[in-house]
Formats: C-alpha cells, structure tokens, sequence
C-alpha cells in the first residue's frame, strides 16, 4: 500500500509465485518431497492457510473452528460426486458455495464477539459439527465410517462409465490422482493465491487491516466494522471449503476427523509459524508443516544410525536414542520445539526470519526489488 | 443558526445523575467550549450527542436530524466527526493509509466491498489524502508507521483524519491534554486555521489558555447541569463559574 508496493512489483511477485508451484515436483524432489501425494497437501493446505490468513492475519480474529469449513467442503464434495458424477469442477463450486454459506451462519454469531470469545464460540460451533457428523448427520455423513462413493451411486452425467475399476474423480478424462491431482491443485492455489492478493492491496483489505488496528477509531470514521469482519469471515470459509474439496477430488472419501479441534489448530499453526498477515507466510507454513509430518514421522532408528554412523559406538548410541525421541511417532516434537523457537526469537514468523536476512544482506533497511521477503514485510 | 440543539437531556447511572436537565445549542460556523471541573458530566454529555450513550431522555438534533438512537458510524455519516482525548488513530498502519480510511468512508459509506480494485491506483483519495497530511504539516512522514509518532503528531494526524471527512461538526474532547506547551500551541494554531474553514466545532477543555484562545462561546457544566453560558470574558468574571469550577480561588 505503500510507495513500495506497485501493480508491477505485485505482477512479478504473482509470476514468481506461479512458476515456483507448478515447478514444485522438480525442485522439491531433492528434499524427498516431490512425490504427489505430499506436493498434493502443500498446495491443499497452503490454501486452507491462505484463507485462514485473509482472517486471522488481516482482521486478527483468531477463528478456532475453521476445520468445519473443510469438512464441509469434503462432504459436499463427495455428494456431488455421488450424485453429480465425478468431475471435480461442479464439486468445486458446489463445495465454494455450501462453506460459504455455512461461514455465513456461524460467522454471523460468533462475530459478535471478539477476542477469546469469538475464538470459543468458533471452537464451540466446530466441535457441534464434528459430533453431528459422527451421530445425529449420519445419514448425510456416514458416521465414522466416513463418507465415499459407491458404485449404486447415481452418478447422473458418468453413471455409464466407470463400470469397472477404482472410483476417481476425473476431469475430461484425465484422473485427479498422482501428478495430475497435484496440477489440478496447484492451478486452485494459484488462483486463490491471486484472488488473496488483490484482496490485501485492496481498499477492502486495507478496512480489514483498520478492523484489527482500532475498531473504535473504525466506528467514529462511519465504518460498520461487523459486515468486514463477516465478509472476510466468509471468504476464509470459502477457501477452506475449497480446500476440503480438493482433498476429496484427490482421494474421494470424506471423514469427520477432518473437521476436528486438532485440524481448525493446525491451520493457526501453520499462520503463525510462517507469518499472520503476510501473503507468502502461511503457505510456507503449511509446506513445513506437512513436511515435517510426512518426512519426519517416516524416519525410523535405522535411518538415524546410518546417519550417525561416523560416531564411535559410545557415542552413537546415546544420540541416536536421544533423537530418535524426535522422528518417527515424535514428530510433533520437533515441531513443537520449532514453533516455540519461532514465536520466541520471530514473532512474525518466518517472513520475519526472511526479511531480517534481507535487511542483514542489504546492510540497510532500504528495499530492494529483488528481495521478496522484505517486500512482503513492507505491505503488511 | 443552530447546527447542534440538544433539548432536556438527563442520563443517571445507577444513583448518580450524571446529566440533569440539560439544554445546549451550537450557532453553525462557531467554536463553542464546554469546560467544567472533574466529573462534571462533559464526557458523557458528549457521548451522548456521539451515540456512544443512549440519554434516559431528551433529543439530540443535527440540523433536522435527530441524533438519538443512531450508532455511531451513522452519525459520522451525516456529517460529525470525533477526536478522542488519548488520540484514536490506526497504529498499524501508514499516516496515508490512515487519512485514506475516513476519506474513502466519506466517498463509499458504511460498508462497500471492493475486493478487485488496488488501493494504489485511487488517485481520487490518495491525493486528497495527501492534502490533508500537507494541510496538518505531516505530508514527509505519510510512509512512516503512526504508531511511532509523538503525541502531538498523533495529535495532528487524528484531525487530518477527521478533516478529510469534511464534517459540518468537529468535536473535540480535550485536544491538547497531555500536551507539552510547545505542542499544544501548535495544536491550538492548527485549530485555529481550521476555524478559517467554517467547520463548527465543539471543545471539551480543562486548559483554560485553549478555551480562551478558542472560543467564541463557553457553556459551563458543573454536577450535570449547566451553570453559566456565555462569551469567555463573561465567563471568566462570573462568580458562580469561579465558586463550581475553581472551589472560589480567583481566576
């Protein structure tokens, strides 16, 4: 908003973001993440994330309870596979419009609180849709089972194919699994990348970020805060119902696991770890995240002593228990461990790291054009 | 005249009877002070012609408006601007992103969702913002952070803000409190020229040097009712104002 941000600046800045996605199967295969599977949650939650973000890091109401907008994202997702057929397109839509609308209800509530009120009263409503998908909804939800398509569906565009072989969502013929599932995503995220973009350079951005900054200076302006706190409320339920759709047109099975207290905190986690508020952050966030619980968890005793293995027998030993601690079932450790480490010594998160590693490189706070992260830092 | 009339107003909290009966009009185009010792009722006098506060009873009318019962965003709408006693502005955010807020709320309301357009290229409000930090001597500062700003630019910024709206009435309630006197002669010059505009204001003022380098007319407010009204000289001389105001220590 600044003099430093500028529509050019903003353009290159979108391309050097689309091209390091769709390239993403290349350049993250020598971290042994560039498998589709995994590229598939990056691009998934980075947008989970990025909704998140339009809300907690622009108007800095802390929603706990945006995992219900995922789960109903999936559901609807795989309803209109069952009923629809399977090309993801009008279950895309389909799953876009019926978070919208559930972010609309809840929002409307819970927005009439703020600060640990609201964080509650989201949590409240999450966990009720989790318990009624389990019980009450299991018509609708297929109880703990979870919900998936089955062949006596009544598929009404594709009923005639398909008769045989495993159920995917397809696209003009091409499967949504593997690389292609992983494209499909990526080109979602991108766009739901540029819509966020636009909306932080926007005058409707700027009035979020006015929620956050003094909602009492807002009102004696002639600005009704409520309707930009729910309007922002909506479009982050939006993003993630789209998320959960995603997540169901690579793999076509919905569980109400998904909308549970533990997920609405992983997408707060994955914020704050790469920095509320700015673009860029939550979805490097969301990339760690996933990492670690996908990398992480696989290492096993064994991949440590190999590792280890120069150290003399006394002292290997003790280290590999020690960090065995760490990988494979304790993961979570080392992301605890990590994430205490960052909102200590980076309380921005990781675009804070980035863009003191560029002022340091800089020897000056000048910006530069190159320097993405600093750049970043100056639009929040 | 009258721009602002507020006729039998009483506001009670629990026991305490905070305004009492109280009847106050505003000539447009002039700077009227409201002063009065401690707890005389003169912030909830003005939260309640703001809608902060609801009065038990009484009208509150803007022109032919009738104030009570509008929320505040409403009541900034039609044409009244606030500035608090600790300055309220937008810590987060830019001295120009701060002006650019209320100058687009002037222009598009209450609410308008404009997620597509990029802010930059409003040329429309970035100028008039600009004027405005120009007009409040703050124009070099417009990309710094104003939460770093000192009091009196904080001060300065909070009625470019205000400004920008081009109210038809300014109230201000205690503008240089906790000023240094360097920064509340520059503050008492910006109002000043202000005054040059026609806005009408209304001042809310323990600094006795403000109010009577201001104001054309003071109404005193002492245990919720209004005491004494009339030119600051008047004022100065009356012996009942003398006795509520300054516990009969003379002037």
């Amino acid at each position: 908003m600044s003099a430093r941000t500028s529509p050019a600046r903003d353009l290159v800045y979108f391309v050097i973001f689309a091209a390091a996605v769709l390239t993403m199967p290349v350049w993250l295969a020598p971290i042994g993440a560039g498998y589709p599977d995994l590229l598939q949650k990056f691009a998934i939650y980075g947008l989970f994330a990025t909704g998140f973000n339009l809300l907690f890091g622009l108007t800095g109401y802390l929603s706990f309870g945006h995992a219900a907008f995922l789960g109903v994202g999936s559901y609807t997702a795989v309803w209109s596979f069952k009923l629809l057929g399977m090309n993801p397109i009008p279950a895309v839509i389909l799953a876009v419009v019926a978070a919208g609308i559930f972010a609309l209800a809840i929002g409307f509530v819970s927005l009439r609180r703020s600060g640990i009120y609201f964080s509650i009263l989201t949590l409240a409503f999450a966990q009720m849709s989790y318990n009624l998908a389990y019980s009450v909804l299991t018509p609708i939800t297929n109880g703990e089972t979870g919900l998936r398509v089955l062949r006596s569906d009544p598929r009404i565009f594709d009923a005639a194919d398909g008769a045989e072989g495993a159920l995917v969502s397809t696209l003009f013929g091409i499967e949504m699994n593997g690389y292609a599932g992983f494209y499909f995503c990526a080109v979602i995220l991108i766009a739901g990348f540029f819509i966020a973009q636009r909306i932080f350079r926007s005058p409707f951005g700027i009035m979020l970020r006015a929620v956050k900054s003094n909602q009492n200076r807002m009102t004696y302006t002639g600005l009704n805060p409520r309707p930009y706190t729910l309007a922002a409320f909506v479009i982050s339920g939006m993003y993630a119902g789209l998320a959960g759709s995603l997540l169901c047109i690579t793999d076509p099975l919905a569980g109400a696991e998904r909308m549970q207290w533990t997920a609405s905190g992983e997408v707060v986690l994955m914020t704050i770890l790469g920095g509320a508020g700015t673009l860029l952050g939550p979805l490097l966030g969301a990339g760690l995240i996933k990492y670690f619980e996908n990398i992480f968890s696989a290492f096993n005793e064994q991949t440590l002593h190999s590792i280890f293995s120069f150290l003399p027998d006394f002292l290997e030993t003790p280290v590999v228990g020690l960090m065995s601690l760490f990988v494979g079932e304790g993961w979570q450790l080392t992301l605890g461990v990590l994430f205490m480490i960052i909102v200590i010594f980076l309380p921005g998160g990781i675009m804070e790291g980035v863009s003191r590693l560029g002022r340091l490189f800089k020897g000056s706070d000048k910006p530069s054009a190159a320097d993405k992260g600093r750049v970043e830092a100056a639009a929040e | 005249m009258e721009i602002l009339k507020v006729s039998g107003v009483n506001k009670s909290f629990g026991g305490l009877r905070a305004l009492n009966n109280v009847n106050f009009a505003v000539e447009e185009g002039t700077v009227h002070a409201i002063i009065g010792p401690n707890g005389a009722g003169k912030s909830t006098f003005l939260n309640c012609m703001i809608g902060r506060l609801a009065p038990d009873t009484g009208t509150v009318m803007f022109g032919d408006i009738s104030l009570t019962g509008m929320k505040p965003f409403e009541i900034n709408q039609v044409g009244v601007s606030r500035v608090f006693q600790t300055p309220e502005i937008f810590a987060d955010l830019t001295l120009l992103e701060n002006v650019m807020i209320p100058t687009m709320a002037k222009r598009d309301g209450i609410f308008s969702l404009n997620g597509f357009r990029r802010l930059d290229r409003d040329a429309e409000v970035r100028d008039k913002a600009l004027h405005m930090l120009e007009d409040v001597g703050l124009a070099e500062k417009k990309d710094m952070h104003s939460g770093s700003l000192s009091r009196g630019d904080k001060r300065r910024l909070e009625l470019a803000m205000c400004l920008s709206q081009d109210p038809k009435l300014l109230l201000l309630d205690e503008p240089t409190a906790g000023m240094s006197r360097a920064d509340t002669n520059n503050t008492i010059d910006l109002l000043k020229r202000i005054g040059d505009r026609g806005i009408t204001k209304v001042i809310i003022e323990h600094d006795m040097h403000v109010v009577f380098s201001l104001a054309k007319k003071v109404t005193v407010l002492a245990q919720g009712t209004i005491i004494a009204e009339g030119k600051p000289e008047d004022i100065k001389g009356d012996p009942r104002v003398q006795e509520a105001y300054l516990g009969g220590a003379h002037l």
